[in-house]
């Protein structure tokens, strides 16, 4: 039986150290984003993507040799969970949309005269210079226009101090989140930004939770010290904060080990934002209230739920 | 809160058993469904492209391309004007969206009759009176002439939506199976197929304007077919459609034009046996062509698609029934996609393909494997780690996650929305958080029989506290879900719909279903059901 309901851990004691280990942490990403940057996949950069199956394993070296001999500027393979699935990427060509065109068809022929197995074509993608503009930028805007939604609604829902801590832990995700892709120099495509969009839900329920609790606990105990108020509001949510994220990361290793290649990196950055979400949520989210000046005097009339 | 009305319980099991009806034909084949009867619904849940196999293209109308033309047809107009009034003018400059010239001797009158122009200009394309669609500016002999920005907008309107049309019998000549085709913004058409991994013909198809005209050759001059020297006033050089470097001097003026096509077929002349495409005018088509091959007899005819000369047979004798033929040395599956190009007719400017995507039918097929397998585990493994902390309660958030499952796939048949591979990863998400409102539920259940509440009234509190949380929390991922849908298009729109539905039939079960069920047991609740000891 798993019980941790009516925890005492001083977790504002060691906020030092984790405000200082998070700025750290948003150091090196931004310090990689500026150094290795992202690397983007088609959606963003544009350019073809060709996922092949063969009968017979084949050495990648010399395919990608081969390749790199048509004059299409730079041509990766790599495998794709298995020596027989092999992703073929083209950068995009000189000349505008109309041009990526004829990649496909260029690369599909020498494959055919290069290799003597059977080949089974299982994706093509092609992304002209216009889409991937326009794709990285509404995935920007994206990301901004949720991270100012959550900042308007926790606003309206609690006070300003609430809000400015929430969306300080969310940057914080968000930042972290780009940062292990800039790290890792795993594909940032178009999955990864639906991910950090979850990730921005995902961390903002976790921190709203504990939010909850203070905002609770404010009107319960009106003479506690607000270190104390913060520590006893976040014990009184841990064991449901950890329920939670174990569930949802159980959930989110299976899909990681068993859901295939294609949406690999998809879960990868869900699996870190809900870890990076749920340390935000208890060390940065709740802490950062206690330097907030949050309001002691809440109007019980308009409380939602009334603890009396 | 524990008490549920008949009714209440009524309704809440109507809703669930409903949703859950709708869910029901993804456990059967096609060919199951057809054999049950009527009352039982038949919709499947859609699946996107990227699990069923199948090609998404989007194309852009090259509205520069318009907007060019409509330029050059009334510089030809204002040309015939000054002309026709023996005005003198020169400098005449024609730039992307307007004319400039200078002319001496321009009077209302004949100014009016320019104006007049754009009223001709646009017969087809805006019904709007005598209104004019230019704007004409004078600067002392300085004549400026500009289309109206209403005018330009209307036409490349009207072009996309023909576009969209000619696009769509294109398609429709091919045979494919349930394609969509849609315009998106202003200018851009998405197109999906399902079930073609190599869309190869019809992007081939697709990126010929098959514009096809009859135009004399330009007999006046000698001339080398491989260097040949600058043409004529009033004709020009093309090349020929087989040979890139071998060149015609044609002349401009259409003499007939595709868009008085009626009907084309492929076959084969019986002469030759060789692959041609056989056409037949309509009336002012047969009359027109008549009459040029009448006069033109001995004369060299040049059929021409897209500026290239397919090819340019000598008119033996006047060809008064208004029916021809086209040989220009191409195979039988090319004869076949010409009189496919030539029955849907002329796009009203090219078209430029922006984007592509093809998922062949064993990626999506092994996708919605993994995905399926994926989710099973991780609802096993998330089921069992409910029932290790909340004992009975974890057992009842199980069933309610069970039934939330079936109710996302029912919501998703029901409104026939698209599931895509993320959109799986969004139910395994789902899976992952469905618990989160009956953890929250369950959580303040344990804290107030801490704090020394019995049994019921635990549960009381437990539900009536934990609402406000459980909304504000849950809202917060609504937000992200809602962003995402508007913000992205395809397979991750995909994700925002399951992600959107999952917190919607989680709450709703969590607040309903799980209630309903710790009512039903109400008398009979101990602590350790909630995974506390006894003397907690």
């Amino acid at each position: 039986m798993l019980n941790i309901s009516g925890t005492q851990i001083n977790f504002l004691k060691v906020r030092v150290i984790t405000f200082i280990l998070s700025a750290i942490l948003i150091c090196l990403s931004i310090g990689a984003f500026f150094v290795n940057g992202l690397n983007f996949g088609i959606d963003f950069k544009g350019g073809t993507l060709i996922e092949i199956e063969t009968s017979q394993e084949i050495e990648i070296s010399g395919l990608r040799d081969n390749l790199n001999t048509l004059e299409l500027g730079d041509v990766q393979v790599q495998e794709f969970g298995s020596s027989k699935n092999l992703l073929i990427r083209v950068e995009q060509q000189l000349g505008g949309d109309q041009v990526q065109q004829d990649v496909v068809q260029i690369v599909k022929d020498s494959l055919g005269s290069y290799l003597s197995t059977d080949i089974n074509f299982r994706r093509t993608e092609v992304v002209g210079p216009k889409v991937s503009g326009e794709l990285i930028q509404s995935g920007a805007i994206a990301i901004f226009v949720a991270v100012f939604a959550m900042l308007v609604y926790i606003w309206f829902r609690f006070e300003w101090q609430f809000s400015l801590g929430a969306v300080l832990a969310l940057v914080h995700d968000v930042i972290l989140t780009i940062g292990v892709f800039c790290i890792t120099q795993l594909e940032f495509n178009l999955p990864i930004i639906a991910a950090i969009l979850t990730i921005v839900g995902y961390s903002m329920n976790d921190t709203v939770v504990v939010y909850d609790r203070v905002r609770e606990n404010l009107r319960k105990y009106r003479s506690k010290e607000i270190t104390d108020l913060l520590n006893l509001s976040i014990n009184d949510t841990l064991s449901r904060t950890i329920v939670t994220s174990v569930t949802t990361l159980l959930a989110l290793l299976s899909l990681f080990i068993f859901g295939g290649e294609v949406i690999k990196g998809f879960t990868f950055a869900m699996i870190w934002g809900v870890v990076v979400g749920t340390y935000s949520s208890i060390f940065v989210a709740a802490p950062l209230l206690r330097y907030l000046d949050v309001k002691r005097e809440w109007n019980t009339t308009s409380a939602v739920d009334s603890t009396r | 809160m524990l008490y549920f009305s008949n009714l209440k319980t009524f309704s809440v099991l109507s809703v669930i058993i409903i949703t859950l009806f709708f869910a029901v034909p993804n456990f059967f084949s096609k060919e199951q469904l057809n054999s049950f009867p009527n009352f039982i619904p038949k919709q499947q849940v859609n699946l996107g492209l990227d699990l069923q196999g199948g090609s998404h293209l989007l194309l852009e109308v090259d509205t520069e391309e318009i907007i060019k033309e409509r330029v050059e047809n009334l510089n030809a107009d204002v040309r015939r004007v000054l002309k026709k009034n023996n005005l003198n003018y020169s400098n005449f400059k024609v730039s992307n969206e307007s004319l400039k010239f200078v002319v001496e001797g321009l009077n209302s009158e004949i100014q009016k009759e320019i104006s007049e122009l754009s009223i001709s200009n646009s017969q087809n394309i805006l019904a709007m009176g005598d209104q004019t669609n230019l704007i004409i500016t004078q600067e002392e002999n300085t004549i400026q002439i500009n289309f109206t920005e209403e005018f330009i907008k209307q036409s490349v309107s009207n072009a996309v939506a023909q576009s969209l049309e000619i696009v769509r019998r294109r398609i429709d000549e091919l045979g494919t199976r349930e394609p969509s085709i849609q315009r998106q913004g202003s200018s851009r058409i998405i197109i999906q197929l399902p079930g073609i991994d190599d869309p190869d013909r019809i992007k081939s198809l697709l990126g010929q304007t098959a514009k096809l005209t009859f135009q004399l050759v330009d007999t006046s001059v000698n001339f080398d077919p491989f260097n040949p020297s600058k043409a004529p006033i009033g004709s020009e050089i093309l090349a020929s459609d087989a040979d890139e470097e071998f060149k015609y001097i044609v002349k401009k003026r259409i003499m007939v034009g595709g868009e008085n096509l009626v009907d084309a077929q492929p076959g084969f002349d019986p002469q030759t046996n060789e692959p041609i495409v056989s056409f037949r005018f309509d009336r002012i088509g047969a009359t027109k062509f008549g009459r040029v091959t009448q006069q033109n007899v001995g004369k060299p005819f040049a059929i021409v698609l897209d500026n290239k000369v397919i090819s340019a047979p000598v008119i033996r004798e006047a060809i008064l029934g208004g029916s021809g033929q086209i040989s220009g040395g191409f195979d039988s599956e090319e004869a076949n996609d010409l009189a496919i190009l030539l029955r849907a007719g002329a796009l009203p400017a090219p078209l430029i393909i922006l984007e592509e995507r093809s998922v062949g039918p064993d990626l999506g097929a092994d996708s919605i494997e993994a995905g399926q397998f994926a989710a099973i585990i991780g609802f096993i493994s998330v089921i069992i780690f409910m029932i290790f902390v909340y004992r009975y309660f974890g057992l009842l958030a199980d069933i309610a996650l069970i039934i939330n499952l079936f109710m996302v796939l029912g919501v998703l048949s029901l409104f026939q929305a698209t599931l895509t591979l993320p959109g799986i990863a969004g139910i395994i998400l789902t899976i992952g958080m469905a618990v989160d409102a009956n953890v929250l539920i369950f959580e303040r259940v344990r804290e107030e029989i801490r704090n020394g509440s019995n049994m019921m009234n635990a549960v009381e509190n437990g539900y009536k506290r934990a609402l406000s949380t459980i909304l504000d929390a849950n809202i917060t991922t609504l937000i992200a879900a809602i962003i995402l849908f508007f913000m992205a298009s395809g397979p991750v729109r995909g994700f925002s719909i399951t992600l959107a539905i999952g917190i919607f039939t989680s709450v709703f079960t969590a607040f309903t279903f799980t209630r309903l069920l710790i009512s039903l047991n109400a008398k009979r609740l101990k602590p350790n059901f909630v995974g506390l000891s006894k003397n907690a």
